[in-house]
């Protein structure tokens, strides 16, 4: 058994509040190692971490990528362009072919909701999702959550906005959850056309527009306008909703003055967040992007550490 | 904890203060001072100790030497069995390139937490020296691994466990030998952080 309650991580739901915490004390430590000269452990030599990534990345996967190398683990990378996917091949082939080499771990993200259950059916390594389609990013849901522990020295009794397209963020799908099960207050800002069908089924506040409440959060939270996931058009012109839900330099000012800004990137700059909102000292986007390394290590180590424990 | 039952007290508060006062004296000794000195205690007793070691080395010779914490979670050569519960925050707030370290811990047993933090300490430099400064050797070596300096030898069977307790800690200051529960773990203890 894994030092977690579960040995995957597909979902957020999948860790136990005590998990969570779990991993984001572990993850301080690492977040040290990552200030040394030398960020270099030796604690997974040998093990083999494989980066299957279905769906263009750049942030995920190479923070996955460096917090592999930090751990001393092997890891290696497959790209939607040079896999055999290309040729054809299924999902549970490429399962399975990846199984008969032995790997440890690996980490997947597929454009369809569900494609890291598939592999925990067809493999025997540790899985983790970095992001199913409109599903779920549960890691990058832990390293915000560990960006606002940082901050505030607390997750409980935070007020928490998340704005932008609820409707196809897997961010929100991981992160939302994740805010309640520690005890944080969840407010859902979005036009009508961003939000599911049901917004009473998303366990948060719905508010549609966001000057309404601005002053009492702690946290304003920006999702990214997914274009490439927008069927038809929600929004008349991206001008008009970045005035309508974008942060500009009159909405930093209307913000709580220890509020925070956070982002999982990449910004659509000018669009969620004008340039001012972006170079604002309370914007945490690099810190985020900081923490996502250590949080991955911790992760690894937890998942692979102490697994053959009678 | 429940299966551990103490069987004897091998130091008590006052005979830990002494012989913690004649390691002080020991290192001095053979260091010629406290001139270029660092001491680096490994979580989460070693480095109570270190700072009591800084304390007596500041009352004898004026000199205040650096303390560092080290946690050696991920230097383990049994990560892939047994993680530790509780992971801490390493902390070497000075350069030890150059420096002679000397290394702290409690209980000194196979040597593995040992060889672990020889590892992690060269991860942040190359000192000119390390030496080993340990409160009890209890034996049981699996690694050729010796103390520099000792506070106390206490020969010991496998099937006891030897453990500091300490005040702030555990409500009370003493070495104790405790008798482990057939198929307990012993080494690699979470509590205690026996090596």
């Amino acid at each position: 058994m894994s030092a977690l309650s579960s040995e995957h991580l597909l979902n957020i739901e999948d860790l136990t509040p005590e998990d969570i915490y779990l991993v984001l004390d572990t993850a301080r430590s690492f977040k040290e190692v990552n200030e040394r000269p030398i960020k270099k452990l030796p604690t997974l030599r040998g093990r083999t971490v494989v980066n299957l990534f279905l769906e263009p990345s750049t942030r995920t996967r190479t923070s996955f990528e460096i917090a592999a190398k930090r751990l001393s683990a092997d890891g290696i990378n497959f790209s939607a362009s040079t896999s055999a996917t290309t040729k054809g091949e299924s999902l549970v082939d490429t399962a399975q072919t990846l199984d008969a080499m032995n790997c440890d771990l690996v980490i997947i993200r597929h454009r369809y909701a569900g494609s890291p259950y598939i592999l925990t059916q067809n493999m025997r390594a540790h899985i983790i999702n970095g992001g199913d389609g409109k599903h779920q990013h549960p890691t990058q849901a832990l390293l915000d959550l560990f960006t606002m522990r940082e901050h505030f020295g607390h997750i409980e009794g935070l007020q928490v906005a998340i704005v932008g397209d609820i409707a196809h963020s897997r961010v929100f799908g991981s992160l939302a959850p994740g805010l309640r099960m520690l005890g944080a207050s969840v407010t859902a800002i979005a036009p009508p056309t961003l939000l599911p069908a049901r917004p009473d089924v998303l366990g948060a506040d719905v508010c549609y527009s966001l000057d309404e409440r601005l002053g009492q959060f702690d946290v304003v939270y920006m999702l990214r306008i997914q274009q490439e996931r927008l069927e038809e058009s929600p929004f008349p012109t991206l001008r008009e909703y970045s005035r309508f839900y974008g942060i500009n330099s009159a909405r930093l000012a209307a913000l709580k003055p220890e509020a925070i800004i956070m982002h999982p990137g990449p910004v659509n700059r000018g669009v969620e967040l004008s340039s001012a909102a972006i170079d604002n000292a309370r914007n945490l986007l690099l810190y985020q992007v900081n923490a996502g390394v250590a949080v991955r290590m911790a992760l690894m180590y937890l998942l692979l550490g102490g697994e053959s424990e009678a | 904890m429940s299966k551990l039952e103490t069987k004897s007290v091998v130091l008590d508060k006052q005979a830990i203060d002494r012989a913690l006062t004649r390691v002080t004296h020991e290192i001095l000794e053979s260091n010629h001072g406290a001139e270029n000195l660092a001491l680096v205690g490994i979580v989460t007793r070693g480095d109570q100790l270190a700072s009591a070691l800084a304390e007596r080395i500041l009352a004898i010779e004026g000199l205040e030497v650096p303390v560092g914490s080290l946690d050696i979670s991920f230097y383990r050569d049994d990560v892939a069995n047994y993680i530790a519960p509780e992971v801490h925050t390493t902390n070497i707030p000075f350069s030890v390139d150059g420096k002679t370290i000397i290394l702290v811990d409690d209980v000194l047993y196979t040597g593995r937490t040992i060889r672990a933090a020889l590892d992690a300490i060269m991860d942040y430099g190359r000192p000119a020296a390390i030496q080993l400064a340990v409160l009890v050797d209890r034996g049981h070596r699996e690694l050729p691994i010796r103390a520099d300096y000792v506070g106390k030898n206490v020969p010991s069977s496998a099937s006891e466990s030897v453990r500091l307790f300490l005040e702030p800690l555990d409500g009370r200051t003493s070495v104790e030998i405790l008798q482990v529960a057939p198929g307990e773990r012993i080494s690699s203890a979470p509590l205690g952080g026996e090596a």
